[in-house]
């Protein structure tokens, strides 16, 4: 019931919430999008139907169990996409990001128009590497609300476009390096391109937990570390 | 679910019946979260698992009556520390799974 909507899904990396009846309904089924609202099938009873949809408007999402849902016993089961990391700068940190990120579940994609950088010698290890423009690159990218970014270049011309893609994209973490004045700077840029003080605000900057570091791999873990952070909900990430 | 879904497609695309048990209540520590699932096909087929061995064997038993009349079965398993031990798992708790045929 629902499977082949639950399938397609699940291959296009969307987030969808099944409620299973496991009483003497057993079986019956409602599958709820909660990235747009969008639910198919029924647990034969429209209060019912509400009453789950209503518990997938939660951040994070419930965990799968079976709970009892307006005096009925369904089985919740959250299903969500493997977290995506994008890495725009294919820099020295972010070899050393592309290590930890992997190692921590995020399926990481390196992106640079710089083919000096953007080589496989260098990124042997990254799950796609993309030689382009990261703003064509990215406007073209189903960008769920799973998909963390972080902006490495130092480039205004590589960032700043494709900064405007994700925030408009409305994915789940955007971080960018630089100092507070090269960040000053792409506040104004960003906000004569038109973007609301809002999406600007969600930007991560300075990138990164605190950890006092200032070698590469230590600039990479403090991301990864913020990653982690903003992926389970922590006061740490500073939201 | 997306480890079983490979199989469950090559099933389907053979013309296959399919039925999937996932693990829908633990107690006690249990060898398989939550969600977990094993894939049946009508041809004998298994995928996945949803404990560490000790349950799949009646679970697929279960799962034929399921393929042919297409009604979901709610199955509860205590795994005694005897079984387990034998099986080599430290466990001894309890497992439910909802078994359903899909794709109908």
């Amino acid at each position: 019931m629902g499977f082949e909507s639950l399938r397609q899904s699940l291959l296009a990396g969307e987030r969808v919430v099944a409620f299973t009846r496991a009483d003497a309904e057993l079986g019956a089924r409602l599958l709820v999008w909660p990235d747009d609202g969008r639910s198919e099938g029924t647990l034969t009873d429209p209060d019912l139907d509400q009453a789950a949809a209503a518990l997938t408007t939660t951040d994070p999402l419930p965990a799968t169990g079976l709970r009892e849902i307006a005096g009925a016993e369904v089985f919740v089961e959250t299903f969500e996409p493997l977290p995506q990391l994008f890495i725009v700068g294919a820099v020295h940190v972010a070899i050393h990001l592309v290590h930890f990120a992997r190692r921590l579940g995020f399926r990481t994609v390196v992106v640079d128009a710089r083919s000096a950088f953007a080589t496989a010698e260098r990124f042997p290890h990254a799950d796609e590497l993309v030689v382009e423009w990261p703003a064509d690159y990215l406007s073209r990218l189903p960008l769920h609300a799973n998909t963390f970014c972080v902006f490495l270049t130092h480039d205004e011309k590589l960032d700043n476009p494709a900064l405007q893609v994700v925030l408009e994209a409305g994915v789940r973490y955007v971080g960018a390096l630089g100092s507070k004045r090269t960040h000053g700077k792409r506040v104004t840029a960003l906000r004569e391109a038109g973007l609301s003080a809002e999406l600007i605000d969600r930007i991560h900057a300075p990138i990164g937990l605190d950890l006092g570091g200032r070698k590469p791999e230590e600039i990479a873990l403090a991301i990864a570390a913020e990653l982690v952070a903003v992926r389970n909900g922590s006061a740490a990430s500073g939201r | 679910m997306l480890d079983v879904l490979p199989d469950i497609d090559r099933w389907h695309g053979a013309g296959l019946k399919v039925a999937v048990a996932t693990v829908i209540r633990t107690v006690g520590s249990s060898p398989r979260p939550l969600g977990s699932k094993m894939a049946v096909s009508e041809a004998g087929g298994i995928a996945g698992s949803v404990s560490g061995g000790c349950i799949e064997g009646a679970v697929f038993e279960e799962a034929q009556s399921v393929l042919e009349d297409g009604r979901p079965k709610r199955l509860r398993y205590g795994i005694s520390d005897e079984q387990a031990w034998a099986v080599g798992l430290t466990c001894g708790g309890e497992v439910e799974v909802l078994v359903e045929r899909i794709g109908d």
